[in-house]
This record gives structure tokens, sequence and C-alpha cells, in this order.
């Protein structure tokens, strides 16, 4: 009786963990074409969600309306986005970016700021800041960004100095350091080499015990390397959205076992 | 065979030639310091440094100094600049930043057509309605509130250093503008969408882009100092032409080149020709270190973003 009452295990877990992030019928349009079509995801907290899919499909546009950063771009979108089960066009664009954080495609320290002053941008934005207060918020984000151990004794060097899988780990740092909850990743290694490329995906596994992240990747092997769970994004429709195991290894729909075993993309 | 030699033939005159042009502009700045140089050969000699730091300007006595023309241009310039800037950065913040594209080409091209107004057209205007409305309407008033300050103590001519500040101001505007403009969006977009991610405020991210292009920003101020520094006709018809060194905004004054604008057709002496030669000398120097400065800033600054 107990047995045919327990879940299969990918069910039970999604039970258990909450819903961080919900999109129900997005459509984005940039002038007139429209870049998302419908875009309904339940993106679970603490997880991590990979999107995927051949260039030009909305997996960018689709993690900007996450932020609202695609009305940055000239962007516009209509459907609903919840955050916490809130509207995030109810609230103001600036509050709403600091509790969803983004690290882009390249990395784009401030050149004109320290390592220190990098990370500490946000927070003085924020006008929280005191100044052990700030210090410490610096330590704790370079340690979480696993870059701690490199520039401690460099602090006051300009942000360009270093390399650049250490400068994506300087953003990466200086989006935790205002203490977002979720944590918006736009291809974050696609300019990095292999190595550095190893250090933000362990960095990802490990930063998903207190953020939730969506990860958008070019690269299919760093999507079933790191998330949870995936969706394959084709001409602004969401094709297949399950747990990344499933998707890799027996997706549903046809279109995405052709994509994920490299039959086009 | 015999083809392809006589096009590398022609390449070769076609480089020479072009090349023979751009050496010739180099020929022609030395030319001209040369010539200066000669040309003020006896009042160097006279004088010597002492040309720089003299208030005399005497044409009976054939005495020479040029430190008020020196004051007045400087003095001039600054003023122009005090109006100018903040009015150029912010155009430029509204252009790169904030303005609609619909609105940012149309702006922009009349800011740049302001730049192509001549400056005799600019001086009558100085005449006709800044220098009435100066000394019937604003002088008077700033007399009134502020006359216990040396700056606004005077008389109101209407003709003088506040003068030729303002329309230096209106006239170096569009070059500090459109300059500036071109140094902010060479900022990439990605560090304005760093900022904007960060929860920054459009402000906040202004203000980081402006951190990022400051020595561009700087440059742009010095193109604009230099072209102040040198101009001439509009400033002539305003200042005032006295040869005096005066604290005060409203006393008329004198610039270096307003002097030899002014002058020149009139000067009967040998000394006196050479005096105004060696303040051309001055002008010159001035305004191409100035020039040199901010070019290279600008260059510099542009170049380290494109290779980032």
């Amino acid at each position: 009786m107990i047995e045919t009452l327990q879940m299969p295990s990918i069910l039970s877990e999604s039970f258990e963990t909450d819903t961080k992030l919900e999109t129900k019928n997005v459509n984005a349009f940039f002038g007139k074409t429209q870049a998302l079509r419908n875009v309904s995801l339940r993106i679970q907290k603490n997880h991590v969600v990979a999107i995927i899919g051949p260039s030009g499909c909305g997996k960018s546009t689709f993690l900007r309306c996450l932020n609202r950063m695609h009305e940055v771009a000239g962007g516009s979108m209509n459907g609903t986005i919840l955050l916490d089960g809130e509207d995030i066009h109810e609230n103001d664009p600036v509050n709403l970016r600091r509790r969803v954080g983004m690290v882009f495609q390249k990395p784009n320290p401030f050149p004109t700021m320290s390592i220190f002053d990098n990370v500490a941008a946000g927070i003085r934005l924020n006008g929280m800041a005191r100044k052990n207060h700030i210090a410490e918020t610096v330590e704790r984000s370079l340690q979480q960004a696993a870059l701690w151990n490199e520039v401690k004794d460099s602090l006051s060097k300009s942000g360009m100095s270093i390399s650049g899988g250490q400068q994506q780990r300087l953003c990466i740092a200086r989006a935790l350091a205002v203490n977002p909850e979720v944590l918006l990743m736009d291809e974050p290694a696609s300019a990095l080499d292999p190595i550095s490329t190893a250090k933000i995906e362990e960095l990802i596994y490990e930063l998903k015990k207190d953020y939730t992240i969506v990860i958008v990747t070019h690269n299919m092997q760093q999507a079933a390397r790191v998330s949870d769970e995936t969706a394959f994004f084709y001409l602004g429709e969401i094709i297949e959205f399950d747990n990344t195991k499933k998707i890799f290894t027996a997706p549903s729909i046809k279109q995405t076992e052709d994509y994920v075993t490299g039959r086009f993309g | 065979m015999n083809k392809m030699k006589l096009s590398i033939t022609g390449d070769k005159v076609f480089k020479n030639t072009t090349m023979l042009f751009a050496f010739f502009v180099f020929a022609l700045v030395f030319l001209m310091a040369y010539e200066m140089v000669r040309g003020s050969e006896l009042s160097l000699r006279h004088f010597g440094w002492k040309f720089l730091t003299t208030t005399t300007w005497d044409p009976v006595a054939d005495e020479y100094g040029a430190l008020p023309f020196i004051f007045g241009t400087l003095a001039s310039s600054l003023l122009a600049l005090v109006i100018a800037l903040p009015l150029s950065i912010g155009v430029a913040i509204f252009l790169s930043e904030l303005a609609p594209r619909w609105l940012e080409r149309p702006v922009s091209f009349l800011v740049e057509l302001l730049a192509a107004i001549p400056s005799i057209v600019y001086g009558l205007w100085g005449i006709f309605v800044l220098v009435p409305w100066l000394r019937n309407s604003v002088e008077p008033g700033l007399i009134k509130s502020f006359g216990y300050l040396p700056l606004f103590k005077g008389v109101p001519y209407g003709f003088g250093m506040l003068a030729a500040g303002i329309i230096l101001a209106i006239m170096i505007i569009p070059i500090i503008s459109s300059i500036s403009r071109d140094v902010l969006q060479a900022i990439p977009k990605t560090q304005r969408e760093a900022a904007l991610a960060l929860g920054a405020t459009k402000w906040e991210s202004t203000k980081i882009v402006l951190a990022d292009g400051k020595s561009g920003l700087l440059g742009a101020t010095l193109l604009g100092l230099g072209r102040a520094v040198g101009e001439t006709m509009a400033v002539t018809m305003v200042i005032g032409n006295r040869s005096e060194i005066s604290a005060s905004l409203l006393d008329p004054g004198h610039s270096m080149a307003s002097v030899i604008a002014n002058e020149f057709a009139e000067a009967t002496t040998d000394m006196y020709t050479s005096s105004l030669i060696e303040i051309a000398l001055i002008l010159f120097a001035v305004t191409i270190i100035l020039n040199v400065i901010a070019r290279l800033i600008v260059w510099s600054m542009t170049k380290k973003f494109k290779t980032t």
C-alpha cells in the first residue's frame, strides 16, 4: 500500500521544492519580430535550469525577460512572469534586478574600478553601504565565486588586470554581492577556455545551494553537466521542458532528440 | 607579365604622389612656424622673455608686452569652458544615453550644424543682440547684486570679457558635445547592461559610463579649449579691445587673436609688426600643444575600448 503511494523520484522532488519563477504564455517582441511565443515554464527553487536551442531561438530573450533586461534593448512582452508568486511587472525593474541578478556572455568588469570596487559596485548602488559591511560582503562574494584565493592580495588592482576566466568569476561575484535570489547566466562560459569553463561549471553546482539559476548555453554537454531541468527552445517556442537526464537520454519529442543528438542546430 | 609590371609602377606612382601630399601638410606647418619665427626675430631679440610678462602695449614709444592679451585669451576661454562644459556634457549624455533614436539623429545634426556657422555671424549676433542685452538687463543686475565682488565690479558696457566668454561658449558647445557624444557611444553597451543588471538606475548607470569615459571627455574639453583660444572674429567684435588686465568680467579686454586682427593693418613700425607676429607665434604654439594633447587622449581612450 505504501509502495503504491510513492511517486517517481522526479515528481516527488518537484513537489517537495516550491516554485521560484513561473512564466505564463509569454510573448516577446523586438519591433515587429516576435522572439518568443507562448512560453510557459516553471522553475523550482534551488534548481539549475538550462535553456538550450539553436541560435536565434529566443533563449537569450527569454532569459532577459526574467529580469526585464529585454526592455533595455528595446523589447516588449506580454503574458505573466511570477517571482515568488508576484508579477514582476508590478514592481520597479530596479528592484527586480536586485533580486534577479545576471551574468553576461562576455566578462564585463568596470574597467576604471579595482577588483574590490567592482564587487562593491552593486552594494554601493543599493545605498546599503557601511564600510565594514562592504568589506565583508566583498570577501564573501569573492569566496562564493571561488576567486578569493586568487585575488585576495591584489584587490586594489584593476578589474581588467586578471585573466578572462577570472574576470567572469569577478562578474559572478559582483552579481552575488547584492544578494540576489535568482542568477541568470547568458552563455557565461562561451568566451572562456576549457579550464575556466570547468571552474564556472563547478561554481554553478556550488551556487545552487543558495540560489536559483537559469543558464542559457550553446554547449549541450554543459547543459547536461550542470542542470537539473532543461528547456529546449526552437523558433521562439518551448518544444520540451523536462528533467535534464530525460531530455538528453529519452526526450519525448522527435525535434528535441534530433537537436540533442546533433542532427540539426 | 608586362601588364603586371605596369600596374605595379602605377601603384608606386600613386603611392608616392599621395605620400607627397601628406608630407606637404607637415611641410606647411613647419614653414609657418619658420616664417613666424623669422618675422618676429626683431621683437624676440629685443624683448626676450620679458615680452610674455610685461603689460605695456605702447606703439608710440615702440614698447610691447603681450601679457594683457595672453590673459585675455586665457580668461575668455576659461570663462567659455565654465559655461559650455556642463551644457555640452548634458547634451552628450542626452544624445548617447537617453534620447530615442528618432530624436538623436536630428538633434546631433543640429548641434553639429552650429559648428558650421561662420564666426562673423556669431560676432554680428553678439554686437546686435547679446551685447545690448548684457548692457541693459544682465550687467546692471549683476552689479547690483554681486557688485561687492571684484568679478562683477564696473560699468555695464556690454562689450567685455563676459560677452566674449558667452559667444565663445556658444561656439565651442558643438565641438565638446559632439566629441563627448562619440566618446560615450564608444563605451560598449555591455557596460551599461552590467550596471543596470545590478539594479542601477539610469542615472547610476550613466555615472559609471561617465567614469569609463573620463579621459575621453577631458580630451573633448581640451579640443573645445583649443578652439576657444584660437577663435578670432567673434571675440574681436565683442571683447571691447582694450589692452588692460582687469579682474572684472564686465570690463573690456583683448585677446591674442583679436589684437592681431585689429592692429596688424595699422602696424607702422618694424618692431610693432614683429611683436604682433610674436603673439601669433605664441598663439600657434599654444593651440598646437592643446590640440595634440587632446587628440592623444581621445585617441587612446577610444582605442582602449576597441580592443576589449
